[in-house]
């Protein structure tokens, strides 16, 4: 670092990256939870947020519209609050959809673009890197709000024991379930601590955090991409995007959080 | 077309807290693809920081920076409505500028 005008002295710049050596005195609970403090002011999922609104005011697809007109369960155009009450069942469609889904039926009745499409791309390329920026973007329009899923409708309740038994259902070469390791306290995989998704604060924390930026590989991923990797770990068949199943934990997820603070678009290691 | 910075610049007494996220891939040159090949260098080599068009920060950057780095400064006297530009130059020859207000 060189100063060009000394006259103007500056504090030293501080560049935030992965610094192994200061956090091996602490517990690497501890040191990950500093480290994410300080990466909190920086976090870089504001770059996809910026990109995601951009993108839905943009006309796009063949019928040249914006997504300004979609519904996310408030209403058209509503995204302020959306997020928190979201898989929530819709009418229009007669299903109960997470964000992803909701954004795909909008996408195509209002853009013209092809959901199937869409779903089948893998993540990371072409309209799903557009994909990471709308939910950046809309889940920080819920940021700090308290989870509200709503569970007055059949649809609802029946999708919320669906994801319960998904949860539990044990399967695949290492006869996990999800609940393996999300189903008890103070679990882990290699050094990272495990919500247990079965309890209010855990539930709220773990579904709460999603989107988040990872650093590691400094990808943006949705709820979606999280469930597709938690099923990899599992070494059960991939999930269709955007699928029941999926929708079916988040609802099981979120309504076990009810209540809790939703932090998304998160930062992870 | 890099994409934009995110500048934020907040003055509380005589010191302004300036934090900058940049949205660049900063590859190392090191790693490799799906294929082997090595995937080239990509990164930020000059930043710089001026105030009201008076250049007040330099920073010559490597690979070891993060992707979509952030950076944080403090600067002393300067004051709300202030203007605040940040640019940035990589070892592709592209640039990219912004602006923030200090606020």
């Amino acid at each position: 670092m060189r100063q060009t005008n000394p006259a103007a002295p500056l504090a030293a710049a501080l560049l935030l990256v992965w610094c192994a050596s200061a956090l091996a005195q602490k517990s690497t609970a501890d040191g990950i939870a500093e480290y994410r403090e300080m990466l909190q002011d920086g976090n870089p999922a504001e770059l996809f947020e910026m990109k995601g609104e951009e993108l839905w005011k943009q006309k796009r697809g063949p019928r040249n519209a914006s997504l300004e007109r979609c519904d996310l369960g408030k209403g058209p155009g509503v995204v302020k609050g959306a997020f928190v009450e979201l898989p929530r069942y819709f009418a229009d469609t007669n299903k109960v959809q997470d964000l992803e889904s909701r954004l795909l039926t909008c996408m195509q009745a209002q853009q013209g673009l092809d959901a199937a499409k869409i779903a089948a791309t893998p993540f990371g390329k072409d309209e799903q890197k557009n994909m990471e920026g709308l939910v950046a973007w809309v889940s920080s329009q819920s940021k700090g709000m308290k989870l509200a899923l709503p569970q007055g409708h059949a649809k609802e309740k029946q999708m919320y024991e669906v994801g319960k038994r998904m949860f539990y259902l044990r399967g695949g070469p290492h006869d996990f379930a999800c609940a393996s390791c999300h189903g008890a306290d103070d679990k882990r995989i290699r050094l990272q601590d495990l919500p247990n998704l079965t309890k209010a604060k855990g539930a709220a924390e773990g579904f709460g955090s999603w989107p988040a930026y990872r650093v590691s590989s400094g990808e943006l991923w949705s709820m979606q991409r999280r469930l597709n990797d938690c099923f990899r770990q599992q070494r059960f068949p991939y999930p269709g995007y955007a699928s029941d199943v999926t929708v079916a934990l988040g609802v099981f997820m979120g309504v076990n959080g009810q209540g809790g603070m939703s932090t998304a678009p998160a930062i992870k290691r | 077309m890099a994409d934009p910075m995110r500048i934020r610049a907040q003055a509380a007494g005589d010191k302004t807290t300036v934090r900058v996220l940049m949205a660049h891939e900063m590859e190392t040159g090191l790693r490799k693809d799906a294929e082997g090949k090595v995937i080239p260098a990509w990164f930020i080599q000059e930043v710089t920081a001026s105030l009201n068009g008076k250049p007040i920060f330099t920073a010559d950057w490597g690979p070891a920076v993060s992707k979509n780095p952030f950076l944080q400064f403090v600067v002393k006297g300067a004051k709300a409505g202030d203007k605040l530009s940040v640019s940035w130059k990589d070892n592709r020859g592209e640039t990219r500028t912004d602006e923030a207000t200090v606020s």
